[in-house]
């Protein structure tokens, strides 16, 4: 039906807005607003690096796994983190970006990521708090994403989205680990959550009222839920987790609102989220060069493959 | 988690860089189980067909997601222009193609 009713659309404009009114999805060869390519550019390559620089925080644990269970686990998730960065990387490239150009961005620092990774990985309870929450935050978000309205990414986000659930039970699985052992443990864990609770609410971004992008996001049906209502949703599934686990939340002004059937929590510290955001965090520096550092020293081995393959057809050819 | 990582005002966003471009890209399609079509899964990038299904392996079918791999270069796609497309698909006026058109009476049974 909806082919008779875009048939009849003449201009590009206007089978844009009958897609995105009937929650068809927009595809790469569609016509769409120059605005909306920018912004999808924007926030899919941002969600790329995301997953590429996020490899670094975990990658420092693997070499000192405390099994060869959690070893083995941790490796697969960080090479889940690479598959989903590269899923991404695809999903930006239909709408006209290259990946070499979106990689150059990034190392250039013309591209963020999010800010959770500038946070330092100091205990191996940090898998397990990753896990749960930054991961669980992440769930959040892109549980919404699976709805958005350009088909490309809606589908990472679908594939990402099955495989991200392994992350954060394995991750609740660690600290619930530590937490039944002994106190030294169950202190260690407690420390990773006081550490990554409030970043993790951060991961959301602004406040509704501050946010520029929102309300155009919204109506291009990118973003189907704000920030503070995914933050919401996010506090209200993970305070019941925390009481099983046995830890507390380091927030005095958590607490159950039966009013508004949600957990109230205190004021996010917004100065500390900006001065990540510009590159101040304690390892926006080291997570950056890391990068740029591996990029560049295994440069040969880029050109080596193609010089291979140039010899290999001009072989085939004679 | 929000991946719109907000910007500081006067901030530009590029969506261009004039770096050089390095492996062709091709496209991922994967067969699920025997007796299903290969299906596209997505693309990667790769320097030649070999290593292009290893990394499709990898990239692709992690957790038993498919029997088999097909890659292809992404330049060796060929497709109608979306403008030209609509008068492509014109089978919409043909009605008399679908089954259904035909009025059959009940009597007659499962036809």
């Amino acid at each position: 039906m909806i082919d008779q009713t875009l048939a009849q659309r003449t201009s590009g404009e206007e089978r844009f807005a009958t897609l995105l009114e009937a929650e068809e999805k927009i595809e790469p060869t569609d016509w769409m607003p120059d605005g909306y390519r920018k912004n999808l550019i924007r926030q899919i390559a941002q969600h790329a690096h995301s997953e590429i620089i996020g490899m670094q925080p975990e990658g420092n644990w693997i070499t000192r796994a405390p099994t060869l269970r959690r070893k083995a686990i941790l490796m697969a998730k960080v090479q889940d983190e690479a598959g989903h960065g590269l899923y991404l990387y695809s999903a930006a490239e239909t709408l006209g970006i290259s990946r070499d150009e979106m990689v150059d961005l990034l190392h250039r620092g013309r591209h963020k990521y999010s800010s959770i990774f500038n946070y330092p990985t100091l205990t191996w309870a940090d898998m397990g708090a990753i896990g749960w929450l930054v991961d669980g935050a992440a769930i959040t978000n892109q549980v919404m994403l699976t709805r958005c309205s350009y088909g490309p990414y809606a589908r990472a986000m679908v594939r990402i989205c099955k495989e991200e659930s392994f992350h954060q039970r394995q991750g609740y699985e660690i600290l619930l680990t530590l937490c039944r052992g002994t106190p030294e443990q169950k202190a260690m864990a407690q420390d990773a959550v006081d550490r990554w609770w409030w970043p993790s609410l951060m991961m959301f971004g602004p406040p509704d009222a501050d946010s520029s992008h929102t309300e155009q996001s919204m109506a291009w049906k990118i973003k189907r839920v704000s920030n503070d209502e995914l933050r919401q949703q996010f506090v209200d599934m993970t305070v019941p987790q925390a009481e099983y686990l046995g830890v507390t939340l380091p927030d005095p002004d958590l607490r159950w609102n039966e009013e508004r059937g949600h957990y109230d929590f205190g004021e996010i510290d917004w100065e500390e989220f900006w001065n990540v955001v510009q590159g101040n965090g304690p390892m926006n520096r080291e997570r950056l060069e890391n990068k740029r550092e591996a990029w560049e020293e295994n440069a040969w081995v880029r050109e080596a493959a193609l010089a291979y393959e140039a010899k290999r057809s001009r072989k085939v050819a004679v | 988690m929000s991946y719109d990582v907000p910007h500081l005002p006067g901030e530009q966003f590029d969506t261009s860089s004039d770096v050089r471009h390095g492996y062709p890209m091709w496209e991922v399609f994967v067969r699920q189980r025997r007796g299903l079509s290969h299906v596209h899964s997505g693309s990667l990038h790769a320097p030649d067909a070999e290593t292009a299904l290893q990394a499709a392996r990898d990239v692709y079918t992690r957790r038993q997601e498919g029997v088999s791999i097909w890659v292809v270069p992404s330049s060796e796609i060929h497709a109608f222009e979306p403008d030209e497309a609509i008068d492509y698909y014109e089978a919409s006026e043909k009605v008399y193609r679908h089954a259904t058109h035909y009025e059959i009476p009940d009597e007659v049974g499962q036809m």
